[in-house]
């Protein structure tokens, strides 16, 4: 079996989800080869080939990559990936938006957010919100998977001796184009890699009184999150926020501070170690699945809380 | 100017599934079936561009048996002109609803398709970008913000790091994100217009797509459940037990 992972990373540096990406491929078994392709990124090559498993890097350093075109991006992956039998990234918005491209290039299925191995050919993965999970067999010769980070355990990151082969394979098009991004700048760890999440809803009331909320992030090293609901009112913008449809975390120590608990939100926060719920309502949802449950004003508890820490 | 918008019958999102005992898949008897909640804001953004004039018809499009009607006769009400209803047995796995979709798009020929970006059943994600493969077209995916001018559409997509703008030529592919509209509620008189707009059935076989399963559902589980824990009376008695007990503090 031959293994290859798409790397996800800005340029300059890997994104965690992609050791965890590697770490599935190692439960699949077999040679493991990464891409890494974006413009003046030789410095993630370099530090993916140092990675626990990998036998080599490819590295596809041009222009064309710099922005992860879907379009560009998934005829180099569906190119390379004809020789291998898995083709491996992690169900990030990047993974999500070229891969089922790479899969429909190559005339096969694409198995969407896996949470465990079964075999090279059984995979795990949640479906309806997370409330039923599949247990699904690929019977096309190369699969084509996605991979949900928080579900594997990222393999070292140092230690390995793989070496880096530069690939100059173009793959250009005149029909899109990048404009522009805005990307959140934030000092506080990456929601999905974070240690201790501290999320707020509805009942935050404004984007105002998320500061309530930040002050104890910063003071835990925390990384902030919000439901749907806060993302839709315009309390805070739509990177932060988690559930079905958004991002999935699995933190040691998950603060839910009003919010209701819909099975939305649940879906991307429930596999999270320990779970505190803060809802001036006792019947809220939210309590069903929390470890340590507060019916109270977040009014009153987020200053006191602050102090206390 | 002609949008296509693919819509999915899906369990509506208020409801909570339930494995079936016998684990072959999910109960659903009985349960109550919606618009995918994706595809309905597909249809709004697509009225949307009719009414400002951007548009001039509006198609929609669903793959599966007879009962998907339903969900077609509620975006004919939502606004869209006319329906068609690609008949299957069963519901094809993505890549093959993309080979039937990318069917309709050669006889229709819409300068743009819309699709959810997302189904709340399979959470699968990907029949868009596999249309948009098979069809060579641009793709822009999560869309919470569509713009067109001459020939082309600006999508500013939702992407984990925020938000990302792309320039595409038309024809192209847009899936929606949840912030791109609002969807309307549909009024009395315009459900009962919709009952005589067309809605015309075909075949998977006219429109010369075979229709094949490569992913076999061998079990469906529940998940791990997780129980309720204790109620702590104040922020002391959380604050010991997150350190104390818990010890995540
Ligand atoms: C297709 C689709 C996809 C979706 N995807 C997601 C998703 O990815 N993520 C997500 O989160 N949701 C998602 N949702 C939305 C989801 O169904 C809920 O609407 C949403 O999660 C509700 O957010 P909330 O809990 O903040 O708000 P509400 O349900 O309104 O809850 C607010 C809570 O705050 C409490 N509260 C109010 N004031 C106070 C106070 N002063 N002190 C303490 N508590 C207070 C209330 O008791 C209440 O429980 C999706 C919905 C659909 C249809
Ligand atoms: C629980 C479950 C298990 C399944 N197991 C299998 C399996 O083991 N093997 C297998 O091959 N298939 C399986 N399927 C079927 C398949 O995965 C999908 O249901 C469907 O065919 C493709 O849509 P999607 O959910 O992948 O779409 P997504 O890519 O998640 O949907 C994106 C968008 O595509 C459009 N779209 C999707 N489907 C249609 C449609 N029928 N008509 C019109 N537009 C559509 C809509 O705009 C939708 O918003 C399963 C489905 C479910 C719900």
């Amino acid at each position: 079996m031959s293994i290859l992972v798409v790397a996800e990373h800005d340029n300059n540096a890997v994104n965690p989800a992609t050791l965890k990406t590697l770490a599935a491929a190692k439960a699949i078994g077999g040679d493991i080869v990464v891409l890494v392709a974006g413009k003046d990124c030789a410095a993630v090559a370099d530090e993916l080939a140092k990675a626990e498993g990998v036998s080599k890097v490819l590295l596809a350093d041009n222009a064309v990559y710099e922005h992860q075109l879907a379009e560009n991006v998934s005829k180099l992956v569906a190119d390379l990936g004809k020789d291998y039998s898995h083709v491996l990234a992690p169900a990030t918005t990047t993974g999500k938006n070229f891969m089922p491209r790479v899969a429909a290039l190559l005339d096969v299925a694409q198995i969407s957010d896996i949470i465990a191995v079964e075999s090279a050919d059984t995979f795990k993965r949640p479906i309806y919100a997370g409330n039923a999970i599949a247990t699904v067999q690929a019977e096309d010769a190369i699969k084509v998977i996605t991979v949900r980070a928080t579900a594997f355990d990222a393999v070292a990151g140092e230690g390995g001796s793989g070496s880096v082969e530069a690939i100059d394979a173009v793959f250009d098009n005149d029909k899109s184009e990048f404009v522009g991004e805005q990307l959140a700048e934030s000092e506080r760890p990456e929601l999905t890699a974070a240690e201790i999440v501290i999320s707020g809803g509805r009942g935050m009331q404004n984007g105002e009184n998320f500061k309530l909320i930040e002050d104890i992030a910063d003071k835990l090293g925390a990384a902030v999150g919000a439901s749907r609901a806060a993302v839709d009112a315009g309390f805070v913008p739509n990177d932060m926020q988690v559930g079905q449809t958004g991002k999935i975390v699995a933190p040691q120590l998950y603060i839910a501070v009003g919010i209701s608990g819909a099975i939305q939100h649940l879906a991307g926060m429930k596999d999270s170690k320990v779970i505190v719920a803060i809802n001036k309502d006792e019947e809220a949802p939210i309590f069903q699945v929390a470890d340590y449950g507060l019916v109270a004003d977040l009014f009153e508890v987020l200053p006191e809380l602050n102090e206390k820490l | 100017m002609k949008i296509l918008v693919a819509v999915k019958r899906v369990i509506d999102y208020n409801v909570k599934v339930r494995v079936k005992p016998d684990q072959s898949d999910v109960d659903l008897a009985n349960v109550k079936m919606a618009l995918n909640p994706f595809c309905e804001i597909a249809v709004e953004e697509a009225v949307r561009l009719k009414e400002a004039g951007t548009a001039d018809e509006v198609v929609v499009v669903s793959i599966g048996p007879k009962a998907v009607q339903e969900q077609l006769r509620t975006a004919l009400a939502l606004g869209a002109d006319r329906a068609i209803q690609v008949e299957t047995d069963d519901m094809p796995d993505s890549l093959s609803a993309a080979k039937i979709l990318k069917g309709v798009v050669e006889r229709e020929e819409p300068d743009m398709v819309i699709l959810g970006k997302q189904s709340i059943d399979s959470d699968n994600n990907q029949t868009g970008q596999m249309l948009a493969a098979l069809t060579d077209m641009p793709q822009g995916t999560f869309a919470s913000k569509v713009e067109v001018t001459d020939g082309h559409v600006s999508v500013t997509r939702e992407v984990d790091g925020g938000l990302q703008t792309v320039k595409l030529a038309l024809p192209a592919v847009v899936t929606t994100d949840l912030r791109l509209n609002e969807p309307r509620y549909a009024s009395l008189p315009n459900i009962m217009k919709a009952k005589r707009k067309p809605l015309e059935t075909v075949s998977t076989d006219d429109l010369g797509v075979a229709v094949k399963r490569t992913v076999k559902l061998l079990k469906v589980e529940s998940p791990a459940e997780r129980s309720a824990g204790v109620k702590v009376a104040d922020v002391d008695e959380l604050v010991d037990k997150l350190k104390n007990e818990a010890k995540v503090l």
